[in-house]
């Protein structure tokens, strides 16, 4: 609005003086202008740093009266029950840690390999980028379709399996559960793999080739150390993201709040009792619940600032290298 | 000085506390090319940059002394005002890309938010790109994106963007340093031929480009300014030592 | 010696076998899972899927056109609060590449984007649900925006991080005021960058279940107030999913089917922008 005024103020005297117009401009109001633009920048600045403050006391706020009545023993406790208001989160931690780390142990093999793939063997061409466009795919796939898509096709497949196995034959369950995880985590570890495999130095490289190394022997003793804490970094955000991921893990995992006997045991994770049980939760309950949420926000944001400074740290020194 | 333009008493610059500039006194002729030249880093594009106070947009960026333009004191000024009094010409051409080239040239009222009607912004275009010698190879394509022209061009284009400005100077630093030697020859001609009604502050480190084009020039060394008069006479007879080395080539 | 040197050639071929068929063997759940939704997703969808509400189980037919104009209404109401916040975090960010309120912030957004989704929605229901004493668009709305915001700030910086600094300085010496430079200079120049972004942050969100169980909810019905339960796609293939009925569960195949393709559409269309509006400098 005052901007349509300004041009308007100077749009009469311009009429007889087309050129050397600086001296009619309201300088006085862009000076105005210019310093409310440079608050709204630095507030939008401080917005992001004040949502997640706001987000973490909110959920400390909120969980206060679980985390009064239960203390740190709350992760030890092994009955979650509504009905006698008592609650341990024991059951879903270690629901959380065997599905996660299930899931990365089958998934390292194929991230790694799709990183190589994509990182050394074949850095261009029709084939590489075809992959590269189906694992974007594969992470773009909604969390509820590979839900959805597990219940229906891979859990009877883990029932059948179950059943030759002489395991009670749930199908859904940990390792159902870390199966469709695993298939949703290898996009991540993946991109982070190539990119930092393709900031090897190639004279590193050739220096190798020179010697006589084989390709296999130049990843085994050049890139993979070369390029390990990247790696490791990659498979540390992959692990973030599968403590956090609901939807599938909802659908798979079996529902159950007691400490699984096996890995082909129904559970529940942190993330996946939240979703189960939150709408309907009340009181000491809702309280509970969003304590564990409380953690669950603590662990991942450790696990990406931990895996983000790694990976940071590798750029500044390849740049320095480069440079 | 008669018909001084540009105006400036014992002034110096710092960035971090470090003195780049120390204690200039000169002045520029109005209606002539005064060139800036020296050795790289010795603060001839810190000056060109302080008569426009673009050099603040470097933090820590200080000055002391005095400048005046046509007898203002610049540093009393408000720097958006300041700057459309002056055009500025840069080492690399920088048209707007998502201007077309009409838009290109009256970026100047247009960005600062001056409607007026069409006939006028047409007389604009069209002096401008005359002035800068661009309207006969652009008049066609007056509508299309700048940036399928030539690197020459666009450098035109950014002078003809500057000149449209009406600016009582037009500082040029190092405009033809990442031109061809065809495109080079071009700007020069063109600078030559402004000079009729434009004055104009050229920094270069190319010493013949400065001989060929300028009628006053300026040596600086090491943030300061060693010697200053009409070219000629200091090409030929130059009066310190330090000017007679760079001239031959010693250092630099 | 001849030996040796066969024996390495022979393992690096079996480590290049290996490296290929563990990257292609990734491709087969995505294939499976691209034909079961297809294949499923095929055989119910018809004029009725798109234009009729949900109907109670024994009546055969019906849609989920309520879930599709769920979702679009969250998709507008998220995008309304994140981008005019997200561009202008951006722009701060990539204009301020020191100091300390900048730092912070990006580590916030690295934070903000490795938030588990679920603990945004518990957020958007202690913030919007608990006052409003009520499930409501408004409060998944709240929850999808700060999935949103860190993938808009990123890619905004990101971007203008890249345009040419002899931009800016052609603006300003032109007396053009900084605000004015940033507004009709940079951002211009940056478009492409900030629309993929936003097409992102929108594929992102599209999809996404978790926040909305207990903020936007679920609807069966038609609705348009933003402070009561709306319906969304990945809302209604979670409820039909779970439910005990085969004709359900053929309605939870066919929703797939159009999120998928809504979903792949977003990305498709963000990698059309930033090919082929490039802005040349």
């Amino acid at each position: 609005m005052i901007d349509n005024h300004s041009a308007h103020d100077t749009k009469v005297l311009c009429l007889n003086r087309p050129f050397g117009v600086a001296d009619t401009l309201p300088e006085k109001r862009f000076d105005k202008l210019e310093k409310r633009f440079a608050t709204i920048l630095t507030l939008s600045g401080l917005v992001v740093v004040i949502l997640l403050l706001a987000i973490f006391l909110s959920l400390l706020l909120y969980s206060m009266p679980a985390i009064k009545t239960f203390g740190i023993a709350f992760f030890m406790g092994r009955t979650w029950d509504a009905a006698a208001s008592q609650f341990g989160a024991l059951p879903f931690l270690v629901g959380t840690l065997l599905t996660s780390f299930l899931a990365l142990l089958i998934s390292i093999p194929f991230s790694m390999s799709i990183s190589i793939f994509l990182g050394e063997y074949f850095r261009e061409g029709a084939f590489s980028t075809f992959l590269k466009s189906s694992i974007e795919v594969l992470a773009g796939i909604p969390s509820v379709i590979y839900g959805l898509w597990g219940l229906f096709v891979l859990m009877p497949v883990v029932r059948y399996m179950e059943v030759k196995m002489g395991v009670p034959p749930y199908g859904v369950g940990i390792f159902t559960s870390s199966l469709i995880l695993a298939v949703m985590i290898i996009p991540f570890s993946a991109s982070i793999g190539r990119e930092v495999i393709s900031l090897v130095p190639a004279d590193l490289k050739e220096a190798a080739y020179s010697l006589g190394a084989t390709k296999y022997e130049v990843i085994k003793r050049i890139i993979i150390p070369y390029a390990r804490s990247g790696m490791i970094a990659g498979i540390l955000l992959a692990l973030g993201r599968a403590i956090g991921e609901t939807m599938a893990v909802t659908m798979l995992i079996g529902n159950s709040n007691f400490i699984p006997q096996s890995i082909f045991s129904p559970a529940n994770t942190m993330a996946s009792v939240i979703a189960n049980e939150f709408a309907e939760a009340t009181g000491i309950t809702a309280a509970s619940l969003i304590y564990v949420g409380l953690i669950l926000f603590i662990v991942t944001t450790i696990v990406n600032i931990v895996g983000n400074w790694i990976i940071k740290k590798i750029g500044i020194e390849a740049s320095r290298e480069i440079g | 000085m008669e018909g001084t333009i540009l105006r400036t008493e014992d002034f110096s610059a710092y960035y971090n506390n470090n003195q780049v500039l120390k204690n200039i006194t000169f002045s520029t002729p109005k209606n002539l090319v005064t060139a800036l030249m020296g050795p790289s880093g010795c603060g001839k594009t810190t000056l060109i940059r302080c008569v426009n106070r673009m050099h603040e947009l470097i933090p820590d960026a200080k000055v002391s002394g005095k400048m005046y333009l046509m007898d203002k004191d610049i540093y009393s000024m408000e720097p958006i005002v300041l700057r459309r009094k002056i055009g500025m010409v840069f080492q690399k051409p920088n048209p707007f890309p998502t201007m077309n080239i009409y838009n290109n040239v009256i970026a100047g009222y247009k960005l600062n938010g001056i409607k007026m009607p069409r006939d006028n912004s047409d007389a604009i275009v069209e002096q401008s790109l005359k002035s800068a010698g661009l309207w006969n190879e652009v008049k066609d394509f007056l509508y299309r994106k700048g940036t399928f022209l030539s690197g020459g061009q666009q450098q035109r284009l950014c002078i003809a963007r500057a000149l449209a400005m009406k600016p009582e100077i037009l500082l040029l630093d190092e405009p033809t340093s990442a031109l061809d030697p065809k495109s080079t020859a071009h700007i020069e001609e063109l600078i030559v031929e402004l000079k009729k009604t434009q004055t104009m502050l050229l920094v270069t480190h190319n010493i013949a480009q400065a001989a060929r084009i300028s009628d006053y020039t300026a040596f600086l060394y090491l943030g300061e300014l060693i010697e200053f008069g009409p070219t000629e006479k200091m090409f030929t007879v130059p009066k310190d030592r330090r000017t007679e080395e760079y001239l031959t080539g010693k250092f630099g | 010696m001849e030996r040796q040197v066969q024996f390495r050639l022979i393992k690096n071929g079996v480590f290049k076998i290996l490296v290929v068929l563990l990257a292609v063997i990734c491709l087969i759940p995505l294939l499976l899972i691209l034909y079961y939704i297809t294949k499923n997703g095929i055989a119910v969808i018809n004029w009725d899927f798109f234009t009729q509400l949900p109907r109670p189980i024994g009546e055969s037919g019906g849609g989920i056109f309520n879930s599709i104009i769920g979702t679009i209404i969250l998709i507008i109401l998220s995008s309304i609060i994140s981008v005019p916040f997200g561009i202008a975090t951006g722009i701060y960010l990539s204009e301020n590449k020191e100091g300390k309120l900048p730092n912070t912030a990006r580590l916030c957004v690295v934070v903000l984007q490795g938030t588990p989704s679920i603990v945004l929605g518990i957020i958007a229901y202690i913030w919007v649900v608990v006052p409003f004493k009520s499930f409501s668009a408004l409060s998944g709305g709240i929850a999808l925006s700060i999935m949103m915001l860190p993938v808009i700030i990123k890619t905004t910086e990101e971007t203008l991080k890249l345009i040419p600094y002899n931009l800016k300085e052609a603006s300003l010496a032109l007396g053009v005021p900084y605000y004015r430079t940033i507004l009709k200079v940079i951002l211009p120049a940056g478009i492409n960058g900030i629309l993929t972004g936003f097409l992102l942050s929108v594929a992102r969100i599209t999809g996404e279940t978790a926040p909305l169980l207990f903020t936007a909810f679920g609807n069966q019905f038609m609705n348009f107030n933003f402070l009561k339960p709306i319906d969304s796609l990945p809302y209604r293939i979670f409820f039909y999913a779970m439910s005990p009925y085969p004709e359900w569960h053929a309605f939870a195949w066919g929703a797939s089917f159009i999120l998928v393709i809504i979903v792949l559409g977003f990305n498709l269309i963000a990698r059309g922008i930033s090919a082929k509006w490039k802005v040349q400098f």
